[in-house]
């Protein structure tokens, strides 16, 4: 039921942890399916004075699925401006991991939404 | 890599011995059984064997219960439900079934499918270990009462329900008792002789049989209409040409457990729990000590999600099934876990560990020390940390 890329992010994951300190934190829960995901992000400025996610981890609680997009959607916000990072969308994350089955779609937007909340957080965080 | 099978509630694998008996029946007595030549005929003495060799299996006489085979399980649970229910509709008007919270899908969607027709539905509560109090159903009984179907042993927790108590209570109100003995039938005894229910499912495909095959057992009398109508099959109650390879594999399954069988998987299954309980933190037992299904085990582990541990065991070749429904097709966790009272967390935190009769004490070794790896594992990534 699940896509080779699916296992394989779910059997090893990336940026997986905490980070200490961190910019901003987001998370995202669905109280039916159980799956709670915590994502941690490290903002600095690039050469153009842009902020931009230098460093990204996740804490997750749920099935494989819950698992795999929360890696993917930290793979591919990891180096992105935080302005190309809010554009990260689930069906990105879905895509990235070559589908997901239908009734698991709901992990990838549990994925965009921490995100979107840490981002939101370390916008946040600056204006106070 | 070496793989272990853990699944045994899901399905077993065929017996050599009932391979041999169902064999010259794919391709040498391949005759119609309802057929009167001789390929017909020793078609349809084959049936008829097996036809006894279950009834003898159940300790059961042919004057008083009719075996009638069907393509499985949840069939023969439809059939009992909605056999009854309209022979009811059609004679005595009664419309009310009585059924427990944590019966099979099959029973409980067809519970609620008559609902939505005219029929009157109880859900009896059970206890946190699975038990049915056989009082509730005394109490739940009533003058329209038509039918009350009670498991016999469940497929996730393994709780062996007091049938032999509730099939009294019925006999008494004189309400139609109907269990589905698919889990326990060959590993815990059921003796027709002395405990008269009215109606008894079983299949072939959890006790080393094929699968596409089961049965309704039917006692004589009890008011019942097919669900099939055709040629007139199975005295009438199931037409459709019979599965004969699958119904002489059947009749041969129900030899292949043996006492010894049992007394093993016993032995292993608390060897597995012991070694799970005390060797992993945060971890407990759904359903009861005693009065258990000699070859099941179901943990909660708190903190982790079933299906991801279900997977990592997998991957190192091993094979249990998650407790939580996650992992197929909905959301919900396992209705079962939820009526005993565990909360949707720690519901979807459960697997289920099921024992065969070849299972060996190294692969429960491997299995426990597989869990304590996986586990840890997955609780390195968990955000919520315990006790907090």
């Amino acid at each position: 039921m699940y896509s080779k890329k699916v296992l394989k992010h779910f059997m090893n994951p990336h940026n997986m942890g905490e980070i200490k300190h961190p910019d901003g934190v987001g998370e995202a829960g669905n109280p039916v399916c159980g799956d709670i995901l915590r994502i941690y992000i490290k903002v600095e400025k690039n050469r153009q004075g842009k902020p931009f996610i230098k460093d990204i981890k996740f804490q997750s609680l749920g099935c494989a699925a819950a698992i795999a997009t929360s890696s993917m959607v930290t793979d591919l916000a990891k180096g992105k401006t935080i302005e190309e990072a809010l554009k990260i969308s689930n069906k990105d994350v879905a895509d990235a991991l070559e589908g997901l089955p239908p009734v698991k779609m709901h992990c990838s937007l549990l994925a965009e939404e921490a995100l979107r909340n840490a981002i939101n957080d370390y916008m946040k965080r600056k204006k106070d | 890599m070496k793989r272990i099978y853990l699944d045994h509630a899901a399905t077993t694998p065929l017996d050599r011995s009932v391979l041999s008996a169902m064999r010259p029946f794919f391709h040498t007595k391949y005759g119609n059984a309802a057929s009167i030549h001789k390929f017909g005929q020793e078609a349809a003495e084959a049936v008829e064997k097996a036809r006894i060799s279950i009834l003898s299996k159940l300790n059961a006489k042919s004057d008083d219960y009719q075996v009638i085979f069907t393509s499985g399980g949840t069939e023969s649970n439809n059939f009992a439900i909605k056999g009854v229910a309209f022979a009811a509709k059609e004679r005595s008007k009664k419309n009310h079934i009585i059924v427990s919270a944590i019966e099979h899908d099959c029973i409980l969607n067809c519970s609620r499918w008559l609902e939505r027709n005219g029929f009157e539905v109880t859900i009896l509560p059970v206890n946190e270990e699975g038990f049915v109090d056989p009082q509730d159903v005394a109490k739940a009984i009533k003058k329209q009462t038509l039918l009350v179907s009670i498991m016999h042993a469940n497929n996730e927790i393994g709780t062996i329900e007091p049938i032999e108590e509730i099939a009294k209570i019925c006999l008494e109100n004189e309400v139609y008792f109907h269990s589905d003995a698919c889990q326990s039938f060959t590993k815990v005894p059921i003796d027709l002789s002395k405990n008269p229910l009215d109606l008894l499912t079983i299949n072939a495909h959890k006790i080393y049989g094929p699968k596409g095959i089961g049965a309704l057992v039917i006692k004589n009398g009890v008011k019942i209409e097919p669900l099939l109508h055709g040629g007139g099959q199975e005295y009438g109650l199931r037409s459709g040409t019979l599965n004969v390879p699958g119904i002489v594999g059947f009749g041969e399954a129900v030899k292949v457990i043996k006492p010894s069988h049992i007394k093993r998987m016993k032995k292993l299954r608390d060897y597995l729990i012991e070694g799970v309980i005390n060797s992993i933190e945060d971890v407990f037992l759904n359903g009861p000590k005693n009065h258990r299904l000699c070859n099941n085990a179901n943990f909660t582990f708190k903190y982790v999600e079933g299906e991801s541990i279900v997977l990592m065991l997998n991957a190192k070749g091993i094979a249990v099934s998650t407790g939580s429904a996650c992992s197929s097709r909905s959301l919900e966790p396992s209705h079962v876990l939820v009526a005993i009272g565990r909360s949707y967390e720690d519901a979807h935190g459960s697997i289920r560990i099921t024992l065969g009769k070849d299972t060996s004490k190294e692969e429960i070794d491997c299995t426990i020390e597989s869990l304590k790896e996986v586990v840890s594992k997955l609780r390195e990534i968990r955000p919520i940390k315990p006790c907090n």
